[in-house]
């Protein structure tokens, strides 16, 4: 069962012939050092880039820090939140996370669920519609212009709004809430519940794990998302953490100065070894953006893993 | 009776829609009525002179687009990178499920799971992350920089980033990196429902590894392998922006600019919106074409389609 949720196949191994022949040890030694190789090289730059925020700042300006971190100090993480913006930009990235996700969760269940009911009026014609904006658009100038007209930029309704109808997700729990027995919903009927009963008491408890799998995909994307601050915000109340993220990377000498500056006062034993550099700067946040991923990703996986195989095999 | 029962079901199934109605109220707005901002194409507009005061000028911007040799080159330089990122993706559209055929070969189950966990987990970054990540990884100053420098081996730092000449496959290397685990998943799932007989028959019949890899696992994978290939065609114009975007300098500006990140470029950084929307139009044009004889070519030979 664990190997199941896992997303393997259990019935495949060990139904081989027992060769142990030499071109068969080869291939199994290629197989390990290849897979052993690939997964160093997913993981090294997040290992690596955590080992330097907690090291020595000057030796990691000079790139010194690659196996094992040296002098450990938790200074970079409380200096780093001294830096005006980055709060508010927390909560941003947090609040359209929340609100978005839930929204995007309620609205793709919703419509997974009444996309099967077969007697919907056009059921048909409105399913292509919601599924063909997922391979066309418009481009992103006239979105943008779109946006603009509807008055959406600079407005915090900008993250959510537009994300709420997902089709990719609707697909999900469709496929999902057909591959359940119709005669559930058909006895709930039977005994006088109209559509919305049978969505709340009948669907959505039997769906929790193809909406536990959906709410962590919305939820990524919302956390991840950067596009649209780049083309809709220029109100710096609005940043997302992505946002301010892409430009430490490509300003953060001036941010060191400036952190330094605020230091300077009040801890005069700032050394060497404490003091913000670009490097430290653009590392801690980094993490900072990237942890309530790494966070979450381990409880998680398995059960997305099942989830997207639910869609995936019947789709 | 009947008339009445007949009535009911009408009814029952409007009321379906019109609860929907909403969702699709919202989809037309972000998704269909922003197809009207097309219009831009035929106009003279700068902002912020609104489209009303803006004069029609037909087909000006198309054909601007092709006016003088110096803008053909730089279209031709662009669709010449989108079809090299996009066509270096497609050549490798295997990968993915080789990746699953022989991670299913692992036997040592824990193994099989670290490996598994860990290869997924790029794909739930952002570009903005994976940028960052490299920025510390490869920048003058960065890691490999600093190790190679502790080795000996350079003098001065190896400037990765700026790299003009191999973007297309370093491009192609990142997004191998943040996708290929995730992309596995679909094979991996396509391995399981395999028809346990089909190996019985095989192993009765002696086969070796690579024989039932070869026989039975490949020919079963081959409709998800296709319908995914057919998917990837569809969409061969839109690489989409982000990673480009976050991964462009000055230094290797030619070769990155694909059609989504040159057109973010026109109008937001030169401000010629027109020019913009007119590429971005012709763009999903081809685009709809494309799917739509990819999705004919699918029912032509497997007699299903993929939309």
């Amino acid at each position: 069962m664990s190997d199941k949720a896992a997303g393997l196949a259990a019935n495949t191994v060990n139904n081989y012939k027992k060769h142990s022949s030499i071109t068969d040890i080869l291939i199994s030694s290629l197989i390990y050092t290849l897979y052993t190789l690939f997964a160093l090289i997913c993981i090294f730059p997040f290992y690596s880039i955590i080992i330097n925020t907690i090291s020595a700042n000057d030796l990691s300006a000079r790139g010194d820090i690659v196996f094992y971190p040296q002098q450990i100090h938790f200074q970079n993480y409380l200096d780093v939140f001294k830096i005006p913006g980055l709060w508010n930009a927390a909560v941003v990235s947090l609040g359209r996370t929340l609100i978005g996700t839930s929204l995007t969760v309620g609205a793709s269940a919703f419509l997974g669920f009444m996309f099967s009911q077969e007697d919907m009026w056009g059921r048909k014609f409105w399913y292509r519609f919601t599924i063909i904006t997922m391979f066309f658009n418009a481009g992103i100038i006239p979105w943008y212009l779109t946006m603009r007209s509807l008055h959406l930029t600079n407005h915090f309704l900008a993250y959510i709004l537009p994300t709420i109808v997902a089709p990719f997700f609707i697909i999900l729990v469709k496929t999902f809430v057909e591959s359940t027995p119709k005669e559930l919903q058909q006895a709930a009927s039977i005994d006088g519940a109209g559509v919305m009963t049978i969505f709340f008491k009948v669907i959505l408890p039997i769906s929790k794990p193809i909406l536990a799998t959906v709410s962590i995909f919305a939820a990524v994307d919302q956390w991840n998302s950067f596009q649209d601050t780049l083309l809709l915000v220029t109100d710096s109340k609005l940043y997302s953490l992505q946002f301010i993220l892409y430009n430490y990377i490509n300003q953060a000498s001036s941010l060191s100065t400036m952190v330094n500056l605020q230091n300077a006062g009040s801890t005069a034993m700032a050394t060497l070894a404490t003091k913000q550099t670009t490097t430290s700067i653009r590392m801690t946040v980094t993490i900072i953006v990237v942890a309530p991923i790494l966070l979450v990703y381990p409880i998680f996986q398995r059960f997305f893993v099942k989830g997207i195989m639910i869609g995936a095999v019947k789709g | 009776m009947v008339r009445i029962k007949e009535y009911r079901m009408k009814s029952e199934s409007i009321k379906k829609f019109l609860y929907i109605l909403p969702f699709m109220g919202l989809l037309a707005t972000f998704a269909y009525y922003p197809l009207y901002g097309w219009v831009y194409a035929f106009f003279d507009y700068t902002p912020p002179t609104p489209l009303s005061q803006s004069t029609y000028v037909g087909f000006k911007w198309f054909r601007s687009l092709v006016e003088n040799q110096v803008k053909i080159d730089q279209l031709l330089q662009v669709i010449k990178n989108t079809f090299g990122m996009s066509g270096l993706g497609l050549l490798f559209s295997w990968l993915p499920m080789i990746f699953a055929i022989f991670l299913n070969e692992i036997k040592a189950l824990r193994f099989r799971k670290f490996v598994q966990t860990v290869t997924t987990l790029p794909n739930f970054i952002s570009w903005v992350l994976v940028y960052s990540l490299a920025f510390s990884m490869l920048s003058s100053e960065g890691i490999i920089n600093g190790l190679l420098n502790q080795l000996g081996l350079i003098d001065s730092p190896i400037l990765f980033l700026q790299d003009s000449e191999h973007v297309w496959i370093t491009m192609w290397g990142w997004s191998i990196w943040k996708t290929l685990g995730w992309s596995a998943i679909l094979y991996i799932a396509a391995i399981m429902s395999i028809d346990e007989s089909l190996y019985e028959a095989a192993r009765v019949d002696g086969a070796t590894r690579m024989q039932v890899i070869w026989h039975v696992i490949l020919p079963s994978l081959m409709s998800t392998y296709f319908v995914l290939l057919m998917l990837q065609i569809a969409s061969f114009l839109n690489n989409g922006l982000e990673q480009y975007f976050v991964f462009q300098n000055a230094f290797n500006k030619e070769n990155i600019q694909v059609l989504d990140l040159y057109v973010y470029n026109q109008a937001m950084g030169g401000g010629s919106y027109s020019v913009s929307v007119a590429i971005s139009m012709l763009k999903s044009l081809v685009s709809v074409v494309l799917l739509f004889s990819v999705n004919g070519l699918s029912k032509m030979i497997r007699g299903e389609s993929v939309v």
